[in-house]
């Protein structure tokens, strides 16, 4: 039994300190706002914050937990974003209650991303790791400029669709305009709102954990480490990289989502490869496979930039690419980290030495 | 009935016979090697008994069902399970998980149970656990179970890697190259290991060995293969002292 | 006729991305590994013949060597300090570093060379053909991609055939372990493959700039990523597949801009290469790489 707990305990602790943090961020925020102390700029960064940090931990899973590279998180961010817009935007009078309204949309959006990324994953899944980054970025791409080429509009005689030009879709000239091409879709309700943010960004971190630390993620880590041994004992790889592929799909579909009802309008383009890569950054500056990792990355290195964004300006960018090179070299080579740890770990043994000294 | 019978197997690699009409005959609860020179094809012909490689022509029975032509995870699932020449661990995983992964298809319960911490998730960890721990005692790991695989020494992965396999409980068991790398006082260790796992767990097993000295302790009955084909087989003591034998490993 | 002429700007831009799209090709052949900053080295490329000739005022000729010059310094320069420390890393993180060493490339040019895209002078100065009494019109660019690019790949060709160096190649492609065995220098080897690559990579930039004549920090990304896509449908590792690859993205790209819907054409060429990976994932002239248990 001691044994057992012994075990059970690492990522139960782990994950709980992460909620604990997470919840105290949380609070604190309510409370600067509460007391009117957060610049309007601030505010309008809490939900972004949120968003790229569900993106960031679902990213996570395929990078980290699955060891593949998908560069397609914007694309799967853009089916959500346009399918939760568009079903609020044309429920907003069938539902006028967001409370209805609102997660029956991030529901739909999540699942249509995850279709999406079922059907994308069936075919590629079984190449090589290189070619799956480069087919998601592919579909990401396809994704926008499909979504942006996008034309729906209502009249009296019902939907018309087209996705070569507004006047090709031959709707009355009363008729609304739903979806306007590269302008995208306007009008959809601000359903949300940081509280909301915040409790799907908190669910997204439970499923996460649970995941990884469940039958399922023991799984997809034993394909990761080593497919043929996984095969050797009888796991079925495609099955479950397509579980977590989907998973990650799902849950940046959400994140579209929710991305789509902070603003009124609502544009394919935002969801480019640089957003991919964007995402990309924060998973692995957070370190890969660490899921308190991504969250904290995305907030960090959304805010400083926002911050200070006068003072650095295009070395944003700049600065991300050259970590992004001496975090991998750094992790990935056996001599630089063999050298790293043996840095640290003097510095650990200083550490307790003059500890030590202390108690004296 | 034997739990293994290979008939006339064969695979070619553009041209070269790499496994030339083989045949082979396990009987339930033996010790089985299989030995040969190098480059005689022996782990070709795991890798065609596990599902690797698709044979060009030949049978394989395993308890008298033809699994000849199934994949890796359907012939795991039939019955049989392996260890690897060079050691194949899930490296970043603790002890126990890699034990739980070969778990894998015996306690079950689904994605969703495990996301949302049903009932079964509880139960089905525990029992896992405990049954991984079972395991590892065997092997004498499981003070380790928490520890990242890749940080046991060479000795305790090898035997990590036999109770990963057997967690799968199979009916066979195949161990390429179990020694190698070893010092004598670990293959010692192994021997008894290997003896203790045929009587406890009631395991027949095949193994490819080149370590003269544990084959000749532990087995009871060899094959030698060479050139892909079949050159004699029998009891240990008479493979071993058959010349041509001897002339295959030490050259004319 | 207008058909024809679209056909022809197809072969044309097609042309570029195979001159691109060897780059990729021998890179993954010989080191294993999806060279993703190919592309930002073209965008590199373009802006060095963009200073070297419009501002510095050097012939077109002259401006383009000191383009293949700076180029070949970088891409060797990039193998060495970002890839080669990872020879024995995960593809993951070859790939994320590739990855970043793209975002490095199109960010230090942002920070040169400022976010206005710059008005590219073509390097060409051949006359336009006029076919069917001036229906059809071939600009000078068009044709000199073509020639070029044949040019190239059929140098390319011989120089992997008939050549020491170029044999060590093949030989590296094959099997790293066993060249290296056999005395062939494999450091050398791929640095050799870069300096080629990134050579070209100029060229490309002049070429793909003289016809598309604005050049701004992501001027490489996109067509370098087509490129890529050019060298997955040829066949990885085969330099007449990237020949053939890129004139088929190129007409595929052209011809869905001018019939179909300008902007679905990238997805068009992005839905060619999902096709192409679920039907045929080894290309037209790939061959298959089976793992050794």
């Amino acid at each position: 039994m001691k044994t057992k707990s012994k075990l059970i305990k690492p990522y139960t602790k782990k994950s709980f300190i992460t909620y604990a943090l997470l919840i105290a961020v949380f609070t604190i925020v309510q409370l600067i706002l509460n007391f009117g102390k957060m610049s309007f700029m601030m505010q309008s960064l809490l939900v972004p914050l949120c968003v790229y940090s569900i993106l960031a931990v679902s990213l996570n899973l395929t990078v980290g937990i699955l060891g593949e590279l998908s560069l397609g998180q914007a694309g799967f961010m853009c089916i959500g974003a346009y399918s939760g817009a568009l079903f609020s935007s044309l429920m907003k009078e069938a539902i006028p209650e967001a409370m209805v309204r609102f997660p029956i949309a991030i529901l739909l959006g999540g699942l249509c991303a995850a279709l999406f990324g079922v059907l994308i994953g069936i075919p590629v899944l079984r190449l090589r790791g290189d070619y799956l980054a480069i087919v998601t970025l592919a579909f990401g791409e396809i994704i926008k400029n499909i979504c942006a080429s996008l034309y729906l509009g209502k009249d009296a005689e019902g939907f018309h669709l087209s996705i070569k030009s507004a006047a090709d879709m031959n709707m009355a000239p009363d008729g609304k305009m739903i979806i306007n091409g590269a302008l995208g879709l306007n009008g959809t309700p601000k359903d949300s709102n940081f509280t909301v943010a915040f409790i799907i960004l908190l669910i997204t971190v439970i499923i996460a954990y649970n995941f990884v630390y469940s039958r399922t993620g023991r799984a997809v880590m034993s394909i990761r480490d080593n497919r043929i041994a996984a095969e050797s004992v009888g796991l079925n790889i495609t099955k479950y990289k397509l579980i977590t592929f989907g998973l990650t799909a799902f849950l940046a579909g959400v994140a579209g989502v929710i991305y789509s009802h902070n603003f009124s309008t609502l544009q394919a383009s935002k969801f480019d490869y640089n957003m991919s890569i964007l995402i990309l950054v924060f998973v692995v500056l957070g370190g890969i496979g660490s899921i308190r990792g991504s969250v904290i990355a995305a907030v960090v290195l959304t805010l400083i930039p926002e911050l200070l964004r006068e003072t650095i300006g295009n070395y944003r960018m700049l600065f991300y690419a050259v970590i992004l090179i001496a975090m991998m070299l750094v992790t990935s080579n056996s001599k630089l980290k063999g050298r790293i740890t043996a840095y640290t770990n003097k510095l650990k043994g200083l550490i307790k030495k003059e500890k030590k000294g202390e108690i004296k | 009935m034997a739990l293994l019978e290979v008939k006339g197997l064969s695979i070619n690699f553009g041209g070269l016979h790499a496994v030339d009409d083989f045949s082979i005959k396990i009987e339930k609860g033996e010790l089985y090697g299989l030995i040969g020179p190098n480059g005689a094809g022996k782990t070709t012909f795991f890798n065609l008994i596990t599902g690797v490689y698709k044979p060009t022509s030949g049978t394989i029975l395993l308890d008298g069902k033809d699994i000849t032509g199934k994949n890796t995870i359907q012939i795991n699932k039939a019955g049989i399970a392996r260890t690897f020449q060079n050691i194949r661990l899930f490296k970043e995983l603790s002890v126990l998980d890699n034990v739980k992964a070969g778990l894998h298809n015996r306690y079950k319960y689904s994605t969703a149970e495990g996301i949302f911490r049903l009932p079964r998730f509880f139960k089905t960890e525990k029992a896992m656990d405990e049954e991984a721990l079972r395991l590892l005692k065997v092997f004498d790991l499981d003070d380790e179970a928490s520890v990242k695989a890749s940080n046991l020494p060479y000795g305790k992965q090898r035997k990590l890697e036999i109770a990963r396999a057997l967690a799968t409980k199979p009916k066979l068991l195949l161990l390429d190259e179990p020694a190698a790398g070893m010092n004598p006082h670990e293959t010692a260790e192994l021997m008894e290991t290997i003896r203790f796992v045929r009587d406890n767990f009631d395991m027949t097993i095949l193994l490819i060995e080149h370590d003269m000295s544990l084959v000749s302790v532990v087995c009871e009955k060899l094959s030698v293969l060479n050139f892909g084909q079949l050159l004699c087989e029998g009891e240990t003591s008479t493979v071993l002292s058959n010349p041509e034998v001897i002339t295959a490993y030490l050259g004319e | 006729m207008g058909f024809l002429s679209n056909l022809i700007n197809g072969i044309s831009l097609g042309s570029i991305y195979a001159v691109i799209a060897l780059g990729y090709t021998m890179v993954y052949g010989i080191a294993k590994m999806l060279n993703f900053a190919h592309g930002d080295v073209i965008m590199i490329g373009a802006y060095v013949v963009y200073l070297a000739g419009s501002k510095a005022g050097l012939p077109p000729v002259a401006a383009v060597l000191v383009a293949m010059v700076a180029c070949t310094a970088l891409g060797v320069s990039i193998e060495k300090i970002a890839y080669k420390p990872l020879r024995q890393a995960t593809s993951l993180a070859v790939l994320i570093t590739a990855i970043g060493v793209s975002y490095f490339l199109q960010n230090i040019a942002l920070v040169i060379f400022g976010a206005n895209p710059v008005n590219f002078k073509s390097v060409v100065s051949i006359p336009a053909i006029k076919l069917f009494d001036g229906q059809v019109v071939i600009s000078g660019e068009t044709s000199t991609a073509i020639v070029v690019s044949l040019i190239i790949v059929i140098a390319l060709s011989l120089f992997i055939k008939k050549t020491k160096s170029g044999r060590a190649m093949l030989a590296v492609s094959e099997d790293k372990g066993a060249a290296q065995l056999m005395g062939v220098n494999v450091n050398r080897t791929i640095s050799l493959t870069f300096a080629i690559g990134s050579a070209l990579a100029a060229i490309a930039g002049a070429l793909l700039c003289s016809a598309y004549p604005i050049l701004s920090n992501t001027t490489g990304a996109m067509p370098g990523i087509k490129a890529f896509v050019a060298a997955v449908f040829g066949g990885i590792g085969s330099i007449p597949g990237a020949m053939i690859g890129g004139i088929l993205i190129g007409v595929i790209e052209i011809l869905g801009r001018a019939y179909i819907s300008t902007q679905l054409a990238d997805a068009i060429v992005f839905g060619v290469l999902i096709l192409v990976l679920m039907f045929k994932p080894t290309g037209i002239l790939g061959k298959k790489i089976s793992e050794k248990v």
